[in-house]
């Protein structure tokens, strides 16, 4: 809420109907028009290639009894929370406590998940979700430099997570190199590519820069596609070799690492070493980037994203500090890509598609862009919501991006919360007007 | 050098297509200075109702393929439209004034929703029809080439003049128009001088939306299938060609529509067929690289 408080008004003004009922009509008859066709009507292509349609009037009607009854609950609930720019205060006492408890989330998320392996040993599919979620939260976090701290809309971080799946699985299968060398020249790989993809866009803002890296990311998906010979092209890279506990294989085997501890070898074992591997990294992430951001480096990414003429009227060099940025957060989302392979033993051009950017950033916007817990919270949300809906696959992007829509109108900043600067003034200056006023810059 | 004539002509009726599409990205681009990504996905909708359209129509029994084709194109124009001002209207309007990432976030979850209900309500599987103007013209014949002309590319070419010559004036001559030349300039200042800003700003991407349509039916006579996907691809080349022209010059995003055609058809034709894409993206970087203002476009004056 941007908008000064106004005088809060009385919020119970009694809802004139007439109008609601009208607006809502209004409503349905405009979802009439829209679904007419499209819901209203199902074509596909018949058993000998000839297109055939039926028609689905049942559906149609229900969507537009939908809206109708949609537009009038949301209509009530208008009248009912009072105009816009109405600002519903927390009470003093209800902050403390919640500040307390924001205080306690963090360790309370981490010792948990550091147990989840210890409480969740014999249900394999939590596991597999955990590790999920934790690349998740990794992918955000690495975002999260970009976009969160720099301010730098980027759709083509998936880029940098394709580059950093590929550099592993090309480099262990072609020539052999273990896990632990290849995850640093994965992450080394994708910041240079970050790079490459910084220096063009230096001078791009906003919206430009948000679709370039989206073009990026698509050109790197297409020639991972396309170069077959270097990369299987569609079919993918296979037999990804799995990682190793620092040269300890986790093998039924001799020389595995249950025979070496004398315990019984069990499949769990990897499940549990990738679990607390992913958790690493992602601790490691969040090391970084929390260190980064007291050092000046860090202080000039959130110059930046505060405003960037001023960023260059305070001597701070934009170039540098728009390419560490990319190169920092590339080089995380090299690492989880070379975790990615190495997990799942198989990678295809399929896996870093637009879809796959689009959700990191929006846990990354969910977070609150810049809030490191908010991210991790947001990655957890989005990726238990996705397995929740599991069953509805086909509705699942839909709401997604609802979600998002839905998300970006009622809390623009993030439903965790927002991360402010790290530097500010302690107390508000009375600046004159005259030194703000447009027009004059 | 027949080849090439060949190409010419195909590429100059793809590029005619991504003109109209890209008309509405430099649009809305200059009067809210948004992009809006869930222009891409309005043309997908726009050759989905066409095709539904015409199904209906020729289930009818209605034959005089002319006729078909102009119901079909005023029927997508005017739904494809409505779904241009709906999107506007829940999802760009209420964000006016958020801070500068939101609408592109927005539009980035409407582009989703869009693709994703038009899976959900169609199908993922692609719809063919059959080919609905049919012949064509032998332009030239030697040494066992052939350079033809088909019907399909005429209608394409002369609807899109016709259509931008319609456009042009609407904007040029009208009051609409000059809101909205208006709202571009100074939405504040057009305010103060008694212009409907919101309505001019939900009029122009109803124009936009109708325009996508045209193109979406266009793709449908040219190609002759329709998917949910479509919209992703030639949303982006559309906007590289929006770019291209100089985004906010309504001339340079025709001009840039069909040099990406072009180049596109050129590159598929002389180099290789599956980097054709790769092409039009990097054609995307590097014209914002040294060209940041695009071909005809008015360079940006920063303000503090």
């Amino acid at each position: 809420m941007t908008l000064p408080a106004s005088e809060p008004k009385p919020a119970t003004r009694a809802p004139d109907l007439v109008f609601i009922l009208k607006k809502s009509a209004i409503s349905a008859f405009i979802a009439l028009v829209l679904f007419s066709l499209m819901i209203g009507i199902r074509t596909e292509a018949g058993p000998t290639g000839q297109l055939i349609y039926w028609t689905r009037f049942d559906d149609l009607a229900a969507i537009v009894a939908a809206v109708f009854g949609g537009s009038i609950v949301i209509e009530l609930l208008r009248a009912w929370w009072g105009p816009a720019g109405t600002i519903n205060v927390v009470p003093p006492s209800l902050q403390g406590s919640l500040a307390i408890a924001g205080r306690l989330v963090a360790p309370a998320l981490l010792i948990f998940t550091l147990l989840v392996p210890v409480i969740f040993y014999h249900q394999r599919y939590i596991l597999d979700l955990g590790i999920l979620v934790l690349t998740y939260v990794m992918l955000g976090w690495g975002l999260n430099v970009v976009v969160g701290l720099a301010g730098l809309l980027d759709l083509g971080y998936v880029a940098f997570y394709a580059v950093g799946a590929y550099s592993y699985a090309l480099l262990a299968t072609h020539f052999g190199l273990s896990f632990w060398i290849c995850l640093p020249l994965a992450g080394i790989l994708a910041s240079l590519w970050g790079v490459m993809l910084g220096f063009p866009v230096l001078r791009l803002r906003g919206d430009y820069l948000a679709i370039v890296t989206l073009a990026f990311g698509e050109i790197i998906r297409l020639v991972i596609i396309n170069w077959q010979s270097l990369t299987g092209g569609p079919n993918g890279v296979s037999s990804i070799p799995r990682p190793s506990l620092f040269g300890i294989p986790l093998t039924p085997g001799d020389d595995g690492l249950a025979a070496r501890l004398g315990i019984e070898f069990s499949p769990t074992h990897r499940i549990v070493f990738l679990f607390y591997l992913i958790l690493a990294l992602a601790l490691l992430t969040n090391w970084v980037t929390i260190r980064l951001r007291r050092l000046p480096i860090g202080r000039a990414w959130e110059a930046l994203r505060e405003d960037e003429v001023a960023c260059r009227a305070l001597g701070i060099n934009t170039t540098t500090t728009k390419l560490t940025a990319f190169a920092t957060g590339a080089l995380f989302g090299g690492f989880a890509g070379a975790f990615f392979a190495t997990r799942q033993g198989f990678i295809s051009p399929e896996s870093f598609t637009f879809n796959e950017s689009a959700l990191v950033l929006a846990i990354v916007v969910l977070g609150g862009m810049g809030s490191q817990l908010g991210v991790a919270l947001a990655a957890l949300t989005m990726i238990g919501g996705f397995e929740l809906f599991r069953g509805l696959e086909q509705f699942r992007m839909l709401v997604f991006g609802l979600a998002m829509v839905l998300l970006m109108i009622w809390r623009p900043r993030g439903i965790i919360g927002h991360r402010a600067p790290t530097v500010y003034l302690k107390q508000a200056q009375a600046i004159s007007s005259d030194l703000v006023k447009e027009g004059h810059g | 050098m027949d080849y090439f004539a060949q190409q010419l002509i195909n590429g100059l009726v793809l590029g005619s297509i991504y003109g109209l599409i890209a008309i509405g990205y430099t649009m809305v681009y200059g009067i809210v200075g948004m992009i809006n990504f869930a222009h891409g996905d309005i043309f997908m909708i726009g050759g989905f109702i066409a095709l539904i359209t015409f199904l209906i129509l020729v289930s009818l029994g209605l034959t005089a393929v002319p006729l078909i084709l102009l119901i079909v194109l005023l029927v997508s124009m005017a739904i494809t439209g409505l779904y241009g001002w709906t999107v506007e209207r829940i999802a760009y309007r209420p964000l006016r004034h958020s801070f500068r990432l939101a609408p592109m976030l927005s539009a980035i979850g409407m582009s989703f929703v869009l693709s994703n209900y038009s899976q959900v309500a169609q199908g993922a599987r692609v719809k063919p029809v059959p080919p609905i103007i049919t012949g064509g013209y032998t332009l030239l014949e030697r040494n066992n080439f052939v350079v033809r002309l088909s019907n399909v590319q005429v209608v394409v070419v002369i609807t899109t003049v016709v259509l931008l010559a319609i456009f042009t004036w609407l904007v040029a001559r009208t009051r609409l128009g000059r809101d909205m030349r208006a709202c571009e300039q100074d939405q504040t200042m057009a305010a103060l001088l008694g212009v409907d800003v919101d309505r001019t700003i939900s009029m122009t991407f109803v124009i936009g939306a109708a325009l996508a349509a045209v193109a979406g039916m266009m793709y449908l006579l040219y190609y002759g299938l329709v998917d949910f996907y479509m919209g992703f691809v030639a949303g982006i080349k559309a906007f590289t060609a929006a770019v291209l022209g100089g985004i906010g010059s309504l001339p340079g995003a025709m001009l840039g529509g069909l040099l990406i055609g072009l180049i596109e058809t050129m590159w598929s034709a002389y180099f290789s067929v599956e980097y054709k894409d790769v092409a039009a993206f990097s054609i995307l970087i590097v014209v914002l690289i040294f060209l940041p203002t695009g071909l005809l476009g008015r360079p940006e004056v920063e303000k503090v």
